[in-house]
């Protein structure tokens, strides 16, 4: 873990704004980076994070506060002239030149000749294990080949830190969770910041030495990915990153016997048949038993009202279709409990019609 | 949708009576310039080669010929700059009176031939004080045609979107390494086809040159409409004809293609 403290910052935002119209995309964010850390902005569509990384790599001017990198403030300065890279969602390769010639061309650009910057990119291919590829085109390899070229052609500069907008949002599970180690340990290699952008909050979880989550523009809660998860402070964070029972003033009172709004975790919660149980109970009605293979999701309708959602690991009790309908006592450790800040938010990540992710056009 | 007999019949007839309406006076001309006969009698008396031998040794419709050429060229390249740079600037650029901007370039196209030929004529002569030559006619000419190159250009650039001269910019390319490296290539296409179609629309235009042409200057059209009542031109005027209408189709024909290409491979 990065310890992010001691560490000269890298990357600096003062009240950064940027507006699209009437709509605030990203309203007044303070945020500040450490070198070589592996820094996440996770939020659901439309909550800024990615305009906040488009910012930073200077495709868009905000329309108030500054944006510094490694101490200077580069809030009007083009993207060709700062020292970060970006790794796009589509990957953006060009199409009609060879992966070669993609991985080379930041070093062309540069007025590198042509036998160095090809040794280069043949080196940076060679890291991402893409070497036998060099003369295709991008239209001829698979979406994980693609983004391992987009990663090479990003790195090959030497950036002192390298953004990543939903990287591997188009790849499929099983080459999302391979290609993630392949990020983490590129970072750890190349010792830079990393600044990755995602609506994953398992992925975001795994990868990052501290995770901001966005929304409505803003930043919602700033931690690891410990903290994050532990102490939410809001019942969107505390929605968004895994899952929660929100708990909102009226079932705080009847539940717990004390005001406020809480989350409960699932897999905190435990389940008995009729009505035996420790620490605080409550009774309910099965109403949905889902098998998920290492654990199962069970959903009850307490008495008190609410329905909630408890994770019950594998082998210890049984439940099962025909268990629905039957009665149960829940019941959770007081201290399991966590206290929010009242919603300013509505518990559940915003509905699709929420302003889209604003791009330039 | 399935159709009867009688409906398949009917409908291919029909079709069938247009198009005959559309080419078969093309391929009477096309006839006629092999006919023995000076006046275009019908059906031709003989066949010969004769007219075509004395076309391409017709030093007049040689040189109006050399002039289409050239003028067509001339407003094709001219087009195609000025076209990619407002294209890109409606596309990439957001500023006042942008949407007034694209409707007023795309308008000449529409524009009746002689009121532009009236209006740029008059402009020309009175207002600029300019006296009239093949380069009032290319200027006149490259009026419409950037119009081709603008259509074509600005598909692929909305199509393109911005995220490749984003990665450009992003690597360190300045805002000209980036069109020379990566807008361009990808616009090359577009470029071709839109300048083809902007060629043949030159190639054969009469009524804007008619107004903008100074006086000894022939193209091929003009030479044509100058000479078809004269007498015993009218086979070599047949000859030319062909000419005119195989420089224009071609072109178009190519174009076609590439566009249709273009359309499977995505």
């Amino acid at each position: 873990m990065i310890d992010h403290t001691s560490r000269p910052v890298a990357i600096e935002l003062s009240a950064l704004t940027k507006r699209f119209g009437d709509m605030a995309a990203v309203d007044g964010v303070d945020l500040q980076i450490a070198e070589g850390e592996f820094f996440s902005m996770l939020g659901p569509s439309g909550s800024g994070k990615t305009t906040v990384l488009r910012l930073i790599a200077g495709f868009e001017q905000p329309t108030s506060g500054t944006v510094s990198l490694f101490g200077r403030d580069v809030t009007t300065v083009a993207p060709f002239d700062r020292d970060v890279n970006t790794v796009f969602q589509d990957y953006a390769l060009f199409p009609h030149m060879s992966v070669l010639d993609n991985v080379a061309y930041g070093l062309r650009v540069r007025g590198m000749s042509r036998i160095t910057r090809h040794a280069r990119a043949r080196e940076a291919l060679d890291r991402v294990r893409l070497a036998d590829f060099a003369d295709r085109k991008p239209t001829q390899l698979s979406g994980g080949q693609r983004q391992r070229v987009a990663l090479a052609r990003a790195t090959v500069v030497e950036p002192k830190a390298l953004l990543l907008d939903e990287p591997l949002g188009a790849l499929d599970l099983k080459l999302r969770e391979q290609l993630q180690v392949e990020l983490k340990e590129l970072q750890r290699s190349l010792g830079i910041t990393f600044i990755f952008v995602t609506h994953d909050q398992e992925e975001a979880l795994t990868l990052s030495d501290r995770i901001a989550v966005f929304n409505n523009g803003r930043i919602e809660q700033l931690g690891t990915p410990a903290e994050l998860y532990e102490r939410p402070v809001s019942p969107f964070v505390a929605s968004f990153v895994g899952t929660s029972n929100i708990f909102d003033d009226a079932v705080s009172l009847a539940l717990l016997g004390r005001r406020g709004t809480h989350s409960l975790r699932p897999e905190r919660i435990g389940l008995t048949v009729g009505d035996t149980a420790d620490g605080i109970t409550a009774p309910g009605t099965i109403a949905e038993v889902i098998y998920l293979g290492t654990n199962t999701r069970i959903l009850v309708d307490l008495d008190a009202g609410q329905r909630i959602t408890v994770l019950a690991p594998y082998g210890r009790e049984r439940f099962s279709d025909h268990d629905r309908g039957a009665r149960v006592t829940a019941s959770w450790r007081d201290a399991d409990v966590i206290s929010l800040q009242s919603p300013t938010t509505p518990p559940t990540a915003p509905s699709e019609k929420t302003p889209i992710e604003m791009r330039s056009r | 949708m399935r159709l009867g007999r009688l409906s398949k019949v009917t409908l291919g007839a029909i079709t069938g009576l247009v198009l005959a309406l559309i080419y078969v006076p093309l391929l009477v001309v096309l006839v006629n310039s092999f006919s023995t006969s000076k006046n275009l009698v019908w059906p031709p008396p003989g066949f010969t080669l004769e007219w075509w031998g004395k076309a391409f040794r017709n030093a007049g419709a040689l040189e109006a010929l050399w002039t289409s050429v050239l003028v067509a060229l001339s407003s094709t390249i001219i087009a195609l700059v000025l076209g990619t740079l407002i294209s890109i600037a409606l596309q990439r650029y957001q500023f006042f009176g942008r949407d007034t901007v694209s409707l007023l370039v795309i308008l000449p196209i529409a524009l009746p031939g002689i009121v532009t030929g009236i209006a740029l004529n008059n402009a020309f002569r009175t207002i600029l004080d300019l006296k009239l030559t093949i380069l009032t006619v290319i200027i006149a000419h490259a009026t419409f045609c950037i119009v081709t190159v603008f259509n074509n250009v600005l598909a692929r650039l909305r199509r393109m979107g911005t995220n490749f001269e984003e990665a450009s910019s992003d690597l360190g390319a300045g805002l000209w390494t980036t069109f020379r490296l990566v807008t361009f290539p990808q616009l090359r296409s577009a470029l071709f086809a839109g300048g083809l179609l902007a060629f043949a629309l030159s190639f054969d235009e009469i009524v804007v040159t008619t107004f903008t042409i100074g006086g000894g200057v022939e193209t091929l059209p003009i030479w044509i409409l100058n000479n078809l009542f004269r007498p015993n031109q009218a086979p070599v005027v047949s000859v030319i004809a062909v000419v005119l209408v195989v420089v224009s189709v071609i072109p178009i024909y190519i174009a076609q293609r590439i566009a249709g290409s273009e359309q499977t491979r995505r």
